[in-house]
């Protein structure tokens, strides 16, 4: 954000700004939305005009500081609202948010709650895409907030809840179906009962087999982009199989029968279509689709 | 506000989900009717955002001993760590992480398939001669590891969850705990949990800086509590600033980035941790290379248009390790600033990474209440409390390790001391501080936003009261902070509603931060040294004869949240030496 307290009115071309790579163009855009309005208590705040990107690595400085201007653009936030205590049905708002070069989506989504509405919900908490708070459908599909920035998006975006969980207030779901059905398939290693006095041995080879789904920060995204999951909320979903297959195919792990019988019922892993929305969907870059198609195989072949 | 009250009856109570508070929980929920209460759900928590490792000297691919890791621990934190309480974080170390092993966390292994070890910053072999391979680590996602592996623990033996219960206040009975207050984000309903032990783990305070490593929800919730209950804090002024945040933002990339081999470098590509750190270069502790940096910037050795940052290189190293060892701080460059590590140097800055001081507790994690006092029945592990293990500075992987070894060891004590501890009486309207507190700040006209408030003490903090500082910086901080508060009376929220009111919570959590940046504050302005993280341009030496010693803060009048009539007296407690005498500190 600049640091201004009000949305600018101005209307500046995006150019080169919404692309990501113009660092010859950036000091001769006027810089509209001055940021030493803004009234810090410290008077020497760090210069936010530079844009993090507007400079090739390898150049050393020569600009004087201060002279480059911030890409700044307009974005039109469409929000799907629901306030439980005012509310009858959902209703859409529409915010608009000047933004800069390297804003992530939930910098804008924090404008607008800290510049205009106080009521607007939504959980957030590390910001940099680890936590798996901030999930939500963005342009209809499902990304964390704070792992989008503003510049790859148009110039209106689409915010929802993610589907197929409770709406409890704007951007916030009820997240205990998804922690059901990630305790149901016993996500906690089940080792053999002779301990090892030091650590368990592990190839290199086994420990890389399981590594794409320990990942996995059960942020919902894949399981709430899955049209199975839309329709039929008792099945448990890419996050549990997920989360199952990074235990079955654990050489420590001895519950891989166990989790397979879980996952070999009705509201298992049969009732994937292989849509693959779940891979798409997640902001760790998990194969979702791919391991839970090792879990049908390994089904199939008692082999894991 | 007429808010409805529910009353619960628990042995122990553990406040926080993150590493400390999951860890304290597995040993006491296995030995008292324990609860933890959090205000996030429990894998949201801070300690899945920490990279490098967690160091225990298990020699697995060089020489190491744990004796060698105390004194690096005891040397990074440059003579102000309790040596008795390094020592037994280095020794327990070891089984600390096997433990984890044995819980299933997926350490990255050697070719022989044991855990394996890389190099980070300050710990060395034989009492400096060189780097030695000490960190355990899972990839670059080691605290994500360790936060799932406690958290998949906790499933199995069916730990209670009360998820996104916010703490807000210790309930206390003649100087004992009786329980705490928590405010239920989803129905802002009020609870109290009448309790025998209360075991407090809610992590650090970063988010009073503008440009920091730190989650949005780290704001100092449990230090705020105890100290507006008149109980001390130690070493508030000792605050870490990792020298690698991406620039302007802050996120972290990880110190195993230089463990693996990444160099730092100034505008005309000079390795300039040769001149600072001439044995260990870029592995020398954070405190050092955060000023490094720093004095290469004031020099015109900076990077940039505004010469504000410096480089992390890794562009020669192999795309294979970069992709094994570094797979999500590369995806950080990328996705943030757009650039390729493999080709392209990353800008980085220091950036307000976590806080060595904190609530004041013994080897069992028992609070004191001063000096030579505990408070019956009160713990406290991880980053908000202070053993102290981490001295002036922490050395990188000591917080995982911090949080394991006395996660574990509080949790055991509080169940212990649960189990032959009455059922404490709770006082009469033992949620009255929290209602008023929260009708406050519902009803106040307005007039004063929290976000304008938060964003004017990042910036006078980050200005005033980060990795260089003065006595005049410090004292503009202080009247900025003295403003501030003043302000924070007249700040009322835009959300009226029960219901997941986040601005409400926005709120109580600005007066916690404003509470500690004073407390932060006025503890540097009286330490007229420069030691670890805290450095006195005026003062740049240490000085062993007045300040080898912790500072505790008791706070005086101004029982209100952030009140502006709050002032801080200032005592000081001795440093516990056994085998480490003070030397000049090198690298």
């Amino acid at each position: 954000m600049a640091g201004s307290d009000t949305p600018r009115q101005d209307d500046i071309p995006v150019d080169a700004s919404a692309t990501g790579d113009q660092p010859a163009g950036a000091a001769d855009v006027p810089a509209v939305n001055s940021v030493s309005g803004d009234e810090g208590v410290g008077s020497a705040g760090p210069d936010r005009a530079v844009d993090p990107t507007a400079q090739d690595a390898r150049t050393p400085a020569v600009t004087v500081r201060g002279t480059a201007a911030p890409s700044i653009r307009d974005v039109r936030l469409k929000i799907r609202r629901f306030l439980p205590e005012q509310d009858a049905e959902p209703h859409w708002e529409t915010y608009t948010v000047p933004t800069e070069q390297g804003d992530r989506l939930l910098d804008a989504i924090h404008w607008v709650k800290w510049n205009i509405d106080g009521s607007l919900t939504f959980r957030r908490s590390c910001a940099h895409g680890v936590c798996g708070s901030d999930a939500m459908r963005v342009n209809g599909v499902n990304r964390l907030a704070c792992k989008v920035l503003t510049k790859d998006l148009g110039d209106e975006v689409l915010l929802e809840p993610i589907k197929g969980l409770p709406v409890l207030k704007d951007l916030v779901v009820d997240m205990e179906p998804f922690f059901e059905a990630y305790r149901s398939v016993k996500p906690f290693l089940l080792p053999s009962p002779h301990e090892p006095t030091k650590e368990r041995l592990q190839s290199a080879k086994d420990r890389e087999r399981f590594d794409d789904t320990t990942k996995c920060i059960l942020c919902a995204a894949c399981t709430t982009s899955c049209p199975v999951y839309w329709s039929d909320d008792a099945y448990f979903g890419p996050a549990a199989i997920v989360n199952a297959h990074r235990f079955i195919f654990d050489s420590r792990d001895e519950g891989g029968e166990e989790r397979l019988e879980i996952l070999n019922t009705k509201e298992g892993v049969w009732r994937c279509r292989t849509t693959f929305n779940c891979t798409d969907a997640c902001p760790r870059g998990i194969e979702v689709t791919k391991a839970i198609q090792e879990v049908k195989r390994a089904l199939i072949f008692r082999r894991f | 506000m007429a808010t409805p009250i529910e009353i619960h009856k628990f042995d122990t109570v553990v406040v926080g989900a993150g590493g400390a508070g999951m860890r304290a929980a597995l040993e006491a929920g296995q030995r008292s009717h324990t609860a933890v209460l959090t205000k996030l759900y429990p894998t949201r928590s801070h300690t899945g955002a920490a990279q490098g490792g967690m160091c225990a000297a298990l020699a697995n691919v060089e020489e190491d001993n744990w004796e060698w890791h105390t004194f690096d621990t005891v040397k990074g934190g440059d003579y102000l760590v309790d040596q008795d309480a390094a020592e037994v974080m280095c020794k327990e170390a070891i089984d600390a992480v096997l433990d984890l092993e044995k819980m299933g966390l997926p350490f990255s292994r050697t070719p022989q398939g044991r855990i394996d070890q890389r190099r980070f910053g300050g710990h060395t072999r034989d009492h400096g001669k060189a780097a030695v391979r000490r960190s355990c680590y899972a990839a670059d996602r080691t605290g994500h590891m360790i936060l799932q592996t406690l958290y998949q623990q906790c499933t199995k033996h069916e730990i209670e969850f009360f998820n996104e219960f916010y703490v807000l206040d210790l309930v206390l009975a003649e100087g004992a705990v009786a329980g705490v207050v928590a405010y239920e984000l989803a129905t802002g309903t009020l609870h109290v949990f009448q309790a025998k032990a209360v075991v407090f783990a809610t992590g650090g305070f970063g988010k009073m800086y503008k440009v920091s490593s730190n989650a949005h929800t780290l704001t100092g919730d449990g230090p705020g509590i105890i100290w507006r209950k008149g109980l001390p804090l130690e070493d508030m002024e000792f605050f870490q600033f990792h020298p690698t945040g991406i620039w302007k933002m802050g996120i972290l990339l990880s110190e195993a980035a230089r463990g693996e081999g990444g160099i730092l470098r100034n505008k005309d590509g000079e390795r300039f941790m040769e001149r600072y750190a001439p044995t260990i270069k870029d592995l020398a502790p954070r405190d050092m290379v955060s000023r490094a940096i720093y004095t290469e910037i004031r020099q015109g050795r900076g990077c940039g248009p505004a010469g504000d940052h410096v480089y992390l290189d890794l562009t020669h190293l192999p795309p294979e390790q970069l992709d094994a060892k570094l797979p999500d701080i590369t995806e950080f460059a990328r996705t943030y600033l757009g650039i390729e590590p493999y080709d392209d140097p990353i800008p980085i800055q220091p950036t307000a990474h976590y806080a060595m001081g904190g609530i004041p507790t013994d080897l069992l994690g028992r609070v004191l209440a001063s000096t030579d006092t505990v408070v019956p029945g009160l713990y406290a592990a991880g980053e908000c409390a202070c053993v102290s293990v981490h001295g002036a500075n922490r050395l990188g992987t000591n917080s995982l390790l911090d949080i394991n070894v006395f996660g574990k060891r509080s949790g055991i004590a509080a169940a212990e001391y649960a189990a032959s501890a009455p059922m404490p009486e709770l006082p009469p309207d033992p949620a009255a501080y929290v209602e008023n507190m929260l009708t406050r700040l519902l009803d106040n006209a307005g007039g004063e936003s929290v976000a304008a408030i938060r964003r004017d003490l990042q910036e006078t903090m980050d200005v005033n009261a980060m990795v260089y500082r003065t006595e005049a910086t410090l004292k503009q901080a202080e009247v900025d902070i003295a403003t501030l508060k003043e302000r924070y009376a007249r700040a009322g929220v835009m959300d009226k509603g029960r219901r997941y009111n986040t601005d409400l919570l926005e709120a109580v959590e600005l007066g916690f931060l404003l509470d500690l940046a004073q407390v932060l504050v006025i503890g540097a302005r009286a330490r007229n040294e420069s030691r670890g993280g805290h450095f006195r341009e005026d003062y740049p030496n240490r000085d062993d004869v007045n300040f080898l010693r912790h500072t505790m803060a008791y706070r005086m009048g101004g029982t209100e949240p952030a009140s502006p009539t709050t002032e801080v007296r200032l005592d000081y407690k001795p440093v516990t030496m056994t085998r480490y005498e003070p030397t000049e500190r090198k690298y």
